[in-house]
């Protein structure tokens, strides 16, 4: 299936010659094993962006396993009879290439960027490793350690990283997305071998991965190449679906206050569970987008003119709304105090800001403003091949599909500013909040 | 779409990607050194696939040259460019450029000013004329400056609790004494306080000017187009005067040890010494034998023995920094105040067996190897390309240097690298200094 991913005939057809118009020619097919590829030529350099996606995150995780997902995650560099421990990353290295790996709640991705003459062979070895991984405790115990350090630098050495933590905790009452990705250092502490290659068994199928190649190729050759190397993998389990403790719905609005001697200068937070983009048509999903950026997307955002212009409240504001996860979206406001200003007197504006959105709604100039940054990201976003490609991983698992990464632009059309109210209508319901404040010691 | 705000947790540093732009894979790009009629001379680029065009451009004047009393000129005035210019307050330029879709930023480092520039093909004229007004006529109305006095000083707050940056600063105070790099490029709270309106037009008028001023420019756009606008955006900026040069400075020698005692669970610990400089006749042999020694990316002698082997760390990286007056080998990792003391002796320690040893054949063949087929990597965007050529001119490498810098690192020799190693590696000199509450230390 090819679909063509048109950069908005409004922006060229007015002033511009054909030469300028972008086409990013997307295709898709899937592998009988059930496994999806996303190909995206970009033929301005040789080089190609390969990237895994494994339909599988840390709220896939067993109970008392917290962490795991994101330990296999490094543990899958650690070897298969093939290529023993290390030879996936020098071999990489030795075509010069570049790699790295991430998890989140909802995925995990693997990928590598090199020259495209050298696409066969991070295939080969993606594919080894989606089936073969070998591990001792040898490899398991010490990159254990490095986990927690991992932990430690990011969360317990960062004041920010704890507060968010405590957040996510109280935000998700039931649902494991209340569980951070890098796990509790107890749990992490304990895990094994054993945990890693049972949960390896369980979701690293070729059913249950993403292929997607961007650059210097070719549907053509892509398919080619994924038949070949990816297509003789047996998906040893039935698929099953991701089934995860639903939220219930929120009956309680929550606060967490964090004081730490580290922290320089008070910030606060404050988050809304919304739906997540698959579970809103586009148009409803884009519209607590644009709702984003009209309340709290840069200098002419509510929030910045009311807080940091008029009123001089806060020095730094902002808001946005996040959809790429399976269960549950959120939308984050923020706002970090001038020195000396009431941090509660921020959230008093903050809340009237938001009563007046609900109550008046947003004005169609506001939404064409915040619909044409939006749009001119898109074109920015187009520049980098790796982030391109990251648009197509994350849509397709969490639920989105390749149509509506193509049909992005077309939907932002459609935006009314009534949809934009309606959005906000259904978001701000307090008891489906958490605010959050990172404050500086207590004076004793 | 929506915007991404997911929490992702990565392996190791996520590294630069890159395209390069010829099909024959030894070649690079084409670059081309475009002079303007007013003679401003930019390195361009063209590329038509995406419709934008990035700039970057700086000058060799930064936050070392505020004057004393004034620390944070510099940085406060890269924060002041964007709010009003010429005849437009900064709300109406702000409005304006939010509608034109471009990027303009600017960042005060320690020997350099440096602004990137993105915009749209579209409203490429309107753009570059708003930069032209930002660069040329700042106004630095009150409402503003005290706005972002407000934000510097929350930084500069900010700054003083952070870990790595204590660290450093600790770090230079301790290994150039006295010097102008021991200091906070932002400034402090206290000298932020009292910045004034023409500090600040005094800060721009040392600054902007085209003595020392390099561009490069990477996208939709043509040398012929480029040049008019070249001499629109930077052609009245004065010639400017040759700056008096800073003292030299004179590093001290270690080994010496600080400790800055903070309440965390991890200790934060930056080790290494003084060395040579970007235009060292064996920079290139010597930056491959450090590479293999604590390169990102690489399965560095560090990283296996601090990280693989032990698990003491989630990264740890040491290399060559050179800046304009000295140079410095530097590293850091982090790891839980419990074994601070242990894995700063084990990094000493490799650092003294790389000094002994030198690199393996066969190290040194897959570092050449990754190092020349990754470089195209870096070359990932056209923003990204933009501040490649420029770093390569404020080095002063020549705009062949692209097409030539692998075979530079081809022609390393083992005899070479083993004699950087011994030359330039001293584990029982090393300067650290630490935040946290390490324990172990020897």
């Amino acid at each position: 299936m090819r679909l063509r991913f048109l950069l908005s005939a409004l922006l060229f057809l007015a002033s511009a010659p054909a030469a300028l118009a972008l086409d990013v020619d997307v295709s898709s097919f899937t592998l009988d094993n059930g496994m999806e590829v996303v190909v995206i030529p970009d033929h301005r350099a040789p080089v190609v962006t390969h990237m895994v996606w494994y339909k599988v995150g840390a709220a896939d995780e067993p109970k008392g396993k917290a962490g795991i997902a994101h330990f296999l995650e490094h543990l899958m560099f650690k070897g298969t009879p093939r290529h023993p421990a290390g030879e996936f990353s020098r071999l990489v290295r030795a075509n010069g290439g570049d790699e790295n790996a991430f998890t989140t709640q909802d995925y995990t991705a693997y990928f590598q960027r090199i020259a495209k003459e050298r696409l066969p062979l991070v295939m080969e070895l993606e594919a080894d490793r989606m089936q073969n991984l070998v591990l001792t405790d040898g490899n398991v115990l010490p990159e254990r350690d490095v986990v927690k350090e991992e932990r430690r630098q990011r969360v317990e050495n960062e004041p920010g990283g704890l507060l968010s933590e405590q957040i996510d905790a109280a935000l998700y009452t039931a649902h494991p997305y209340g569980k951070p990705v890098i796990g509790w250092m107890s749990e992490v502490a304990q895990l094994t071998r054993q945990d890693a290659l049972d949960f390896y068994a369980e979701h690293y199928e070729p059913g249950s991965a993403v292929l997607v190649v961007a650059g210097d190729v070719t549907r053509d050759e892509v398919e080619v190449l994924a038949k070949r190397y990816y297509g003789p993998l047996n998906n040893r389990r039935p698929f099953a679906e991701r089934l995860r403790t639903p939220e219930p719905p929120p009956v309680a609005e929550r606060r967490v206050v964090m004081h730490d001697g580290r922290v320089s200068s008070p910030q606060w937070q404050r988050t809304y569970l919304a739906p997540s983009a698959r579970q809103l048509e586009q148009r409803k999903e884009l519209a607590l987008s644009l709702l984003g950026e009209i309340l709290g997307g840069g200098t002419q955002s509510r929030l910045h003119q009311r807080l940091a212009l008029e009123y001089k409240l806060a020095a730094y504001v902002g808001a946005w709304y996040s959809g790429d996860n399976l269960d549950s979206g959120s939308f984050v406001l923020y706002a970090v105090p001038n020195p000396g200003a009431d941090v509660a007197a921020i959230e008093k504006e903050i809340d009237a800001i938001l009563k007046n959105i609900v109550d008046k709604g947003v004005t169609q100039a506001e939404v064409v403003r915040a619909r044409s940054s939006a749009i001119a990201d898109a074109t920015y976003l187009l520049d980098s091949q790796e982030a391109l490609a990251r648009v197509f991983g994350e849509a397709l698992t969490t639920g989105q599909s390749i149509a509506d990464v193509m049909n992005w632009e077309k939907d932002m059309e459609k935006v009314t500013a009534e949809d934009v109210t309606q959005a906000a209508r259904t978001l701000f319901d307090a008891r489906a909040s958490v605010t959050g404040l990172l404050l500086p010691e207590e004076a004793r | 779409m929506t915007a991404k705000m997911y929490r992702v947790l990565t392996r190791g540093l996520l590294l630069a990607l890159a395209l390069f732009f010829h099909s024959a894979a030894a070649q690079a790009f084409a670059i081309q050194e475009v002079k303007s009629p007013g003679g401003i001379t930019a390195w361009l680029v063209e590329e038509k696939a995406v419709p934008l065009i990035a700039m970057t451009f700086g000058v060799r004047t930064g936050s070392i040259s505020d004057p004393p009393g004034k620390e944070g000129a510099a940085d406060f005035l890269s924060a002041m460019l964007d709010e009003g210019a010429g005849g437009m307050l900064s709300s109406e330029f702000q409005a304006e450029r939010d509608a034109l879709a471009f990027r303009m930023s600017f960042s005060a480092d320690k020997e350099s000013f440096t602004g990137s520039f993105q915009t749209l093909s579209r409203n490429r004229e309107r753009s570059f004329d708003l930069l032209r007004l930002a660069i040329n006529q700042p106004r630095f109305d009150a409402e503003p400056l005290e706005r972002v006095r407000q934000q510097l000083v929350l930084n500069a707050r900010d700054r003083a609790k952070d870990p790595q940056n204590r660290a450093l600063i600790a770090w230079m105070k301790q290994i150039v004494p006295g010097d102008a790099y021991d200091r906070d490029s932002g400034g402090s709270e206290e000298t932020i306080a009292k910045l004034t309106a023409d500090e600040l037009r005094a800060a721009h008028a040392r600054i902007f000017t085209r003595r020392t001023l390099q561009v490069a420019v990477v996208g939709d756009i043509d040398a012929a187009t480029l040049g008019p606008l070249l001499d629109k955006v930077f052609g009245g900026l004065p010639d400017g005067e040759p700056v008096p040069p800073l003292p030299a400075p004179r590093p001290a020698a270690g080994p010496s040890l600080r400790v800055i005692d903070v309440d965390t669970p991890q200790s934060l610990i930056v080790f290494g010494h003084d060395s040579i400089l970007r235009n060292d006749p064996d920079f290139i042999p010597a930056y491959v034998m450090t590479e293999i020694l604590g390169g990102d990316g690489f399965d560095s002698r560090l990283t296996n023995e601090v990280r693989e082997k032990r698990g003491l760390t989630y990264g740890v990286g040491f290399g060559l920094s050179p800046m304009d007056r000295v140079g410095f080998m530097i590293g850091s990792l982090q790891t839980a105040n419990e074994t601070a003391g242990q894995a700063l002796e084990v990094a000493r320690a490799e650092i003294a067996r790389m000094a002994e040893e030198g690199p393996t054949q066969s190290e040194l063949d897959e570092a050449k190897t990754y190092l020349t087929g990754s470089y195209a990597l870096r070359f990932s965007s056209n923003a990204a390309i933009a501040n490649q050529l420029l770093g390569l001119q404020q080095q002063n490498l020549g705009i062949d240097y692209v097409s030539k810098r692998n075979s530079l690192i081809e022609a390393v020799t083992l005899d070479q690298v083993k004699a950087q190693a011994r030359r330039l590696l001293h584990a029982d000199k090393l300067v650290v200094t630490i935040v946290g509450k390490p324990q172990g230390l020897k």
